[in-house]
This record gives C-alpha cells, structure tokens and sequence, in this order.
C-alpha cells in the first residue's frame, strides 16, 4: 500500500527526522491560510498524488507570496497528473501540500527496501540526491553506498555512520545523518513498511537535515497489525475496478488490452496471459479469483470483467483440484444467471470431474465457446476477438 | 526414492481442528498419507477424525514420532507457529497459509539460524500449494489424482499452474517423483535452489521441471547453481510475459522491480546457464517429454 508524501513525512517526523514546515489544503483559500500560517517568504506547492515525478508533470510550483500559492493551489487542484509512473491515464489531484521553501546546500538519496536475495533490510544511499535511483545506478553508479542491516538486531549505530561518512558529510553533522538513517530504519521495521525513500534528503544552508520529499510503502500482509496505517489508504488514488476488486477479495491488476480473463490462481493466470499475447491478442487486465474459485468469487469476477469497457472478449481459464469442476461449472451457470454477459465467452475447464463440468455448461442456457488447453483457449479468445473487428 | 516425504512419513496438522486444516487433513489421509495427529493449543487430549490433538508441537512429537508438518494457521499465527515446529524437532515443515506479513518471515528465518544444518528444518512455503510424491504421501493441498508416479521433479511457485503441468505430464504418460510448490511470496522457505539440490541426490528423479514467474533474483540463482552442481536435465517455464513492471501480479512475490526478474530477462539468464525453456505454458508436458527423450531443444 502506497501513502501520500505529506503522510509519509508526518510519520518520518515522528521518528526523529527533520521536515520543513508544512501544511495540507483542500481549496486556494485555505492554501493561502496555510502559507501565512507557515510563515517566511517561499513556499512550495506540491500536489499530492501517489507517484514520483510530479515536478516535470506541473504538480510542483515554486511561490513567493501567499496569494501565488493561492494561485499556483488553483491551478493544481482537480488537475489530472500525468507523469512517467502514473501511465497514460494519469492521477487526480484532491489536495496539495503548502510547504517552507528550502535553502539547499547538498542533496542526498536514501532508501531502504527488502533484498530479497539476502532477505535482509538493505539501505541504499548515494551523493546524487534529486535523481531517481534508477537514473542514479546508470549515470553514477560509482556513488552508490548499499549497506545490509541484520534485522534480528536492526541497525547499529556504526552502520549509519559508516553510511554517514560514505556520503561525505561535514563531520559536524555526522551523528545527525546517523540519526537520520537509524529513524528511517526504524520506520520501516517497525511499521511493516516495504520501502521507505527520501529523494531527496537534503543539508539546508543554515546545516539542517531535512526530508525534502519521501515516499513509503507497506506490506499489505501486515495491514491487518497497522491500524494508523491502513487509515492513511487514499483510495480514490487507485484504479477504481481494482478498488472495487480488492474490496471483494480479488487479485485483479487493469491492463491496455481488451481480452479479459478470469483465472484461477496467480500463476496460471500470469501464464494465460502470456498464451494471449502469444496468440496476437493483448490481456485487459491481471484478475485471480483463488485456486478455490467459489461461486461467489465468480459472481464477482464476471461483474468486474463486465463493467470494464475494454473488454470485447472475455476468457475464462479455471483449473479445479479438490474444488471439482462440475461445482465450479455450477458457480459458473449461476453467475451469469445474475449477471448478463454480451460477449463473446470462452471456458476452459481443466482438472478434477472435466466431463461433468463441460456437461453442465452444455446443458445451460449459457452462450460460449468451449475451450480444451491453454492454448486452445487463447485461440478461440483471438479468433472472436478479430471476428468481431472485421 | 522421492524427496521430503514417502509413505513412512509420520505427519501431524498444526491448525488441525479449525474447518481448512480438518477438510485437507482427511483429503490427505484419503491420499493415505500416515498423518498421526495435530496440534490446536487448548485443545489437546481430545480426537479429532480419530487421532489424537496436542497442545504444543513438542508433545506431538514426543507421542507420534512424527517428522513433518503442515500448518492451516492464520496469517497472525503462522510465524509462531513456525518456529514453534522447528524448536520440536521437526524435520519438514509445508506453510500453506496465505498473507503472512514479510517482516515475519524473515523473522522465521532468521530464529531457524540456531539450528545446525543437520538439524534445521527445511520449511516449503508459505503461499503454497504443498508438496506430494505419487503414489507415497500428498503433504498439501493439491488434486493428488492429476499426478502420476515417476521420475520428473517438479518445483513452483503457483498451485493450479503446477496442476496444469502434472496434467500435461499425465496426459503423455509422464510421471511425477514429488512435486513442491514453494509459494509466492518474496520471503520463503525454501528457494528453486534449495529444492534442485534435494532432486539431485534423489534416485528417482532424472530431470526436472522448474515453474517460476516474475520478482525476485530465486529462479536465476537456481540457474546458476544447476550450471556448476546439476547433472540432471532441468526444463523451465516463467510466467508473466505480459506483467508490467511495479505491479504486484496476485502474489505478494511477483513483482518486477530490479534488472534480471521480469521474464523475458529470467528467461535470458537461465538459457545461459544451460537450462532448456519451455517456450510457453502450453507445452511444458512437450518440453520435459523431449528432454527425457535426450533431444536439445533450439530456443
């Protein structure tokens, strides 16, 4: 689960690290409230959205008096944010962040994330800060300091400052970086995140560290023990189909194509996936009903797949172990009962009792195709799809 | 031989009483696995589907022998439940359980570091389908009737895509030495490699099936383990052509975030290190057929 900066900065604030003062408006009123409350004389106003890049998409705008942040509020509420992360069809903006305008000396790259393949929380710094890290590992690869912290003991405090001194900081504001570090390490682990980032950190003229802009992610499986934090989901910043599939405990991602599919278990389904682009077609979307596929999942996946208007075709690939097929067959028969599908449909069943579940589809009222391997079904999906197009 | 479990595996259900671990339980014992009994703190002294329950782990071992186990847990359980049966002794351990927060995992990993390698527990899963050797014991929850004894190894992350390959196997008369499905999440158990290295001194396998999909550096490091220490054929497939890169494709493990995880790049790496590529999913059963027949395969 993704939050907003200005989320992620209160928490950061709480574990010790410094931001600069800052204030969250909801209208061009209240922004020029904020910047006069804030004080100084520059502000920056930052729209809140869940991506990076928001300065080269207009989501970011310099101000020096309080009616501009007023204007530069107007201009970016209600704006629909295009940037490199958000995709084509870009992010709405429902609140802006009025923050002090910094006086940067130096600015710094630090994150952490898990190292899947040391399984340990790894911190990832670098002297280039205000460049993504990816920008960073091509163009100054050699600036890159990584450093592995054992998470049965968290991070010493030796750890930060060797971090500390590789980024070539003034000796004087060594043990403030390390305090730096050992906050963030102790955001992420204590608060179940996935990724804690701040890009950049910078060193103000006047030697304070600040957290200019940061990002954090958590681990949905830990939601459930993180109840501050699963109140900070700002849902109207996701897809509002994979809203509603979440909601409903489907795994369900939107894609560009138009063949949608219903699928049982993640695997499988990333690989009917791969059989449809194979065969000349593209997926519309990633969905994963359960290995069990019950007719209630059912029931909600046919009602997903039927309110996306990309769909032409629609695939249904499910493979039924101890479930049976002639009881997914049924949950089938009776989902379409509910709900009116006017495309052209392919089922392909697979696995425990297939006769009898290729029987009771024959026996239904149900329009479809009938499918026999993974291939075959993605065939036949791209078959009806280019029928339909001639 | 078969690897993890066989017929003689003495195998008790942590979570045993709740609905998801009594209805697996008896599809198991339908299996005729020699499951001895199971563990519900509080519960225990009394029976359930005819064999005893235990409050702690330690005392089902102490009165079952039992080596292996399967955990139905809850996700906020799970951890504890874990270590509860590494600390007792146990020698296998399968985590079906699904949403178990990461930090917990490594947690698990990191308490079993005080074991001695001949007396860690080697933990499958979680997120996980199990794992089954024809014929002998099903320690999971997979459709046992799909796989057909014999001398393919199979290793996967996902439960119906493996099905879907036991079935393409089965269909051309190919049989299955174990199966282990080791699950989708980014922090697991054991990793392809771990696996690879019990088929290779298992008599029974002679070449293996390797099911991977997007996320993570485990598939690739498999690779690079078989090229310097396999002497068996390994056949792989990896799904997720289509996934764009940052999202999380069902499960918690598969996403695709550094160089080398998306599955035109894993698919790369491991044809370097010799490995032949099931071109797609629906030829995985085509693909292991030749290789047992000792044919290259140009891809």
């Amino acid at each position: 689960m993704d939050i907003h900066e200005y989320q992620a900065k209160k928490i950061l604030s709480s574990f010790g690290i410094g931001i600069p003062r800052g204030g969250i408006a909801y209208s061009p009123e209240n922004a020029e409230y904020k910047a006069r409350e804030i004080g100084g004389s520059k502000w920056v106003v930052k729209a809140q959205v869940h991506s990076g890049a928001r300065g080269k998409a207009g989501g970011i705008i310099i101000c020096n008096s309080a009616l501009e942040v007023a204007q530069a509020t107007d201009k970016i509420l209600g704006k629909k944010l295009v940037t490199k992360q958000t995709g084509p069809q870009g992010k709405i903006v429902h609140r802006v962040y009025i923050e002090e305008a910094t006086d940067i000396q130096k600015e710094l790259y630090l994150g952490l994330v898990f190292d899947r393949s040391s399984e340990c929380i790894m911190v990832v710094a670098s002297t280039e800060g205000g460049m993504s890290v990816e920008e960073i590992s091509k163009q100054k690869p050699e600036t890159i300091i990584r450093s592995k912290i054992e998470v049965a003991v968290g991070m010493q405090k030796f750890q930060a400052r060797e971090i500390a001194f590789g980024l070539n900081i003034d000796a004087k504001l060594i043990s403030r970086t390390a305090e730096v570090i050992i906050g963030c390490y102790r955001a992420f682990s204590e608060l179940d995140a996935t990724m804690v980032e701040i890009n950049p950190l910078v060193i103000s003229k006047n030697e304070q560290i600040l957290a200019l802009d940061c990002k954090m992610s958590f681990d949905n499986n830990a939601l459930f023990r993180r109840n501050q934090v699963s109140e900070l989901r700002d849902k109207a910043q996701e897809n509002p189909n994979e809203v509603y599939a979440s909601d409903r405990g489907l795994n369900y991602v939107s894609l560009e194509g138009n063949i949608g599919n219903i699928i049982n278990g993640a695997g499988l389904a990333m690989a009917s996936m791969d059989m449809i682009k194979l065969a000349g077609g593209e997926p519309a979307n990633f969905l994963d009903v359960g290995g069990g596929a019950t007719p209630e999942k059912m029931v909600k996946a046919f009602k997903l797949i039927s309110q996306d208007e990309k769909v032409k075709v629609i695939l249904v690939n499910i493979f039924a172990g101890i479930n049976r097929c002639d009881w997914v067959a049924e949950g089938i028969v009776q989902a379409l009962e509910k709900i009116k599908i006017d495309k052209p449909l392919i089922i392909r069943l697979a696995g425990t009792n297939v006769e009898k579940g290729n029987k009771i589809l024959k026996e239904s009222k149900i329009k479809y195709i009938e499918a026999s391997t993974l291939e075959d079904a993605a065939n036949k999906a791209v078959f009806a799809l280019k029928k339909l197009e001639n | 031989m078969s690897i993890l479990i066989d017929n003689k595996t003495n195998i008790i259900v942590q979570g045993f009483t709740g609905k998801f671990g009594s209805f697996h339980a008896e599809e198991m014992m339908k299996y005729g696995t020699n499951i001895v009994g199971g563990v519900t703190p509080g519960k225990g002294g009394k029976k359930h589907l005819g064999l005893p329950v235990f409050n702690t782990v330690k005392d089902a071992v102490k009165n079952t022998g039992a080596t292996a186990s399967i955990l139905f847990v809850p996700p906020e359980f799970a951890a504890d439940s874990a270590m509860e049966a590494a600390d007792a002794g146990i020698k296998t351990c399968v985590a079906i359980t699904d949403g178990i927060p990461s930090h917990d995992m490594i947690k698990i990993k990191r308490y079993m570091r005080r074991y001695s390698k001949k007396d860690k527990m080697t933990l499958i899963g979680p997120n996980c389908a199990g794992i089954i050797s024809p014929g002998k014991a099903l320690l999971g929850i997979m459709p046992g009737h799909i796989y057909m004894q014999g001398k393919v190894g199979v290793i996967g992350r996902s439960g119906t895509l493996g099905y879907e390959a036991a079935q393409q196997m089965k269909n051309l008369n190919i049989g299955v030495s174990t199966s282990v499905g080791i699950g989708g999440d980014p922090i697991n158990g054991c990793s392809f490699r771990d696996v690879l290295e019990k088929f290779e001194q298992d008599d029974q396998t002679k070449a293996i099936l390797m099911i991977g999909e997007i996320g993570g550096p485990q598939e690739v490091e498999a690779g690079k383990f078989a090229k310097e220490n396999m002497s068996k054929p390994i056949v792989a497939y990896i799904a997720g052509l289509t996934a764009p890169k940052g999202r999380v494709m069902g499960h918690a493990g598969a996403i695709v975030s550094a160089y080398g995880e998306s599955a035109v790049e894993k698919v790369e790496l491991l044809k370097e290190c010799g490995i032949t590529i099931s071109k797609n999913p629906s030829v995985m059963g085509e693909t292991v057929k030749l290789v047992l027949n000792g044919k290259k395969i140009q891809s």
